[in-house]
């Protein structure tokens, strides 16, 4: 993947996201933010591929787990969280008969 | 291309699709839950990809399972008893938590690439793409360092652990904090030189710089502060994406940080601030005792909570504004309660919920929907906004600067133009509050003084208690 071509994915990445949550009404937000909170722990595929790719060097591969857990703290934590929340709005309407 | 290639790009495709959908649907109360769902089924399915993808071309050596499995566990495990335990009040620090986290994460992962060079990327490459490597593993660290140290610091002042040293509301902190953003520099640079020792430079100033800029901040302002490093996390995603070579990363990374920052926007305006008085111009309540001397109530009418109760039973419509005292005292439950004792009895009740109304936007409804008010009953500003004349009774509770009259009529006030809730419109207006101190802004509400605001003092749950009991001997809502 040559150096350019990864620039246009950041480019196009960039404007997805501009363009995705245009409007959210504001009851929202914190769940939003909550999940995309969580979607940020994407970094642990790059944690997965220092692991992989350590090759027996053992702080390397430290590292590279205290990196995962870090990460997956951060997903796991926060689709669970986001979750509960959203929970309380979809009750709603099945209490209201 | 071989097969484990194409597999893997397949996958990535997929997941990146799912992901903008995912943050796409959380943006519809309807299609939320399902959403978040999706987004996480789109990270599993990354890492389905990744993991697929090593075993098909390299494999993965069983030392590495091990260190896998461990860390994998061990975050998990954390973070959804965490997700679990947390009590829906303190939702804001719990997402500075995470996010601090996420930025570690990212940190780790460049210093690691940095101090052990990744075996076959490194050796032959030519000028420019290690060049392109250092400068994407410096960003990482700088980004990631300043999201953890600056995530932290807003967590512990949210859980008032960490309070605003007074020599952060001097002009000193910008001279410290520009010290640390040069000495970055420097680091980043010397870094690029190929000097690799100077990381731990890198390391150390940018995260003195992370705590500098977050601790002069106001809890007021802090929910902003949490939107931006949210958007950081995703930046310092981005530039691990870069380090290690995945598209993948780096779209997911960018979106984040797009998302995160239009979010960080709309915070701001719903508060009538800038991002740049935000972050640089410290903590709004040192500010305004200062300079625009706050003014003496001259009108006060406290009433108790009988009174309150009395007029409560002989409203037929009442609008509920509650607050940041609302959320401290966590009386969301005892609100429910006594709104379901006057819907009992015929009375109208709704919600109005202030953009910013709670600790973050949206967190009032969070917390309202945990104490099984009905999502009909919670009404935006603009659309309650034009219901407030037509309003016997309004009870505000813990909110302040949100229904400040001065917003409107006052154009010397700091607050004016800031969106408010019109309450002083309706016919009677109880304010229960703890004391006359002043809101986030420090800045006198002149709301208090009118003649048809009665404020009952007290704490949040203890003054809804006492009402609940009041009604109760009035007879309200047992038929």
């Amino acid at each position: 993947m040559s150096f350019i071509s990864l620039l246009w994915v950041l480019l196009l990445g960039s404007l997805l996201g501009l363009e995705l949550i245009g409007k959210v009404p504001p009851t929202l937000h914190t769940p939003l933010m909550s999940g995309a909170n969580a979607i940020s722990g994407i970094t642990m595929l790059a944690a997965l591929t220092l692991i992989v790719k350590a090759e027996g060097n053992i702080p390397l591969l430290i590292i590279g787990s205290v990196s995962l857990g870090f990460a997956l703290f951060n997903v796991v934590g926060g689709f669970f969280v986001t979750d509960r929340m959203l929970a309380m709005f979809s009750r709603k309407p099945s209490n209201k008969k | 291309m071989n097969l484990p290639v194409i597999i893997k790009f397949v996958i990535d495709l997929l997941a990146v699709l799912l992901l903008a959908l995912g943050i796409k649907g959380l943006s519809k109360v309807k299609s939320a839950r399902d959403a978040n769902r999706l987004a996480a089924f789109a990270m599993s399915l990354s890492v389905v990809g990744l993991l697929s993808y090593y075993l098909g071309t390299s494999g993965i050596a069983i030392q590495s399972w091990i260190w896998i499995i461990i860390g994998s566990i061990i975050g998990s495990l954390f973070g959804a008893i965490l997700a679990k335990k947390v009590p829906m009040t303190s939702m804001p620090e719990t997402v500075a938590l995470f996010n601090g986290c996420g930025g570690m994460s990212s940190l780790l992962v460049a210093l690691g690439v940095a101090i052990f060079p990744i075996s076959n990327s490194v050796e032959n490459l030519d000028f420019f793409k290690s060049l392109i490597n250092e400068v994407s593993i410096s960003v990482s660290i700088f980004v990631g360092a300043i999201t953890f140290t600056g995530s932290i610091v807003a967590m512990a002042k949210l859980q008032g652990w960490l309070s605003t040293p007074g020599w952060t509301q001097s002009k000193v902190r910008h001279f410290v904090n520009i010290v640390f953003a040069v000495a970055s520099l420097i680091a980043f640079f010397d870094l690029i030189n190929g000097n690799t020792s100077s990381i731990w430079l890198l390391v150390i100033v940018s995260s003195l710089l992370g705590i500098g800029v977050t601790l002069p901040i106001g809890g007021a302002d802090m929910p902003v502060v949490i939107s931006l490093l949210n958007s950081y996390s995703g930046i310092a995603a981005a530039a691990a994406g870069f380090v290690v070579d995945s598209q993948l990363l780096i779209v997911a990374g960018a979106m984040v940080g797009a998302a995160g920052l239009i979010l960080t926007q709309v915070m701001c305006k719903g508060m009538n601030r800038s991002l740049v008085s935000v972050l640089f111009g410290g903590s709004l309540s040192a500010q305004s005792t200062a300079s625009s001397g706050s003014g003496e109530y001259t009108n006060i009418t406290s009433c108790s909570v009988e009174e309150c109760a009395l007029t409560l039973e002989a409203a037929n419509k009442v609008i509920i504004v509650p607050g940041y005292g609302l959320a401290v005292a966590q009386a969301q439950h005892t609100l429910r309660e006594v709104t379901k004792k006057l819907e009992q009895n015929g009375i109208e009740v709704v919600y109005a919920i202030h953009p910013v109304a709670g600790r973050m936007p949206g967190h009032m409804n969070v917390l309202l929907a945990e104490a099984d008010v009905p999502y009909e009953q919670l009404k935006e500003m603009d659309v309650v906004n034009p219901d407030f004349p037509a309003t016997d009774v309004v009870l505000v509770l813990g909110a302040n600067d949100v229904v400040n009259p001065q917003a409107k009529n006052d154009s010397s006030s700091p607050l004016y133009g800031m969106p408010v809730l019109d309450v002083q419109e309706a016919r009677t207006v109880f304010v229960i509050k703890r004391g006359m101190s002043a809101g986030y802004s420090g800045i006198k509400n002149d709301l208090f003084d009118l003649p048809n605001t009665s404020m009952v003092f007290g704490d949040a749950k203890k003054v809804l208690n006492d009402l609940i009991g009041e009604l109760k001997d009035l007879g309200v809502g047992e038929k």
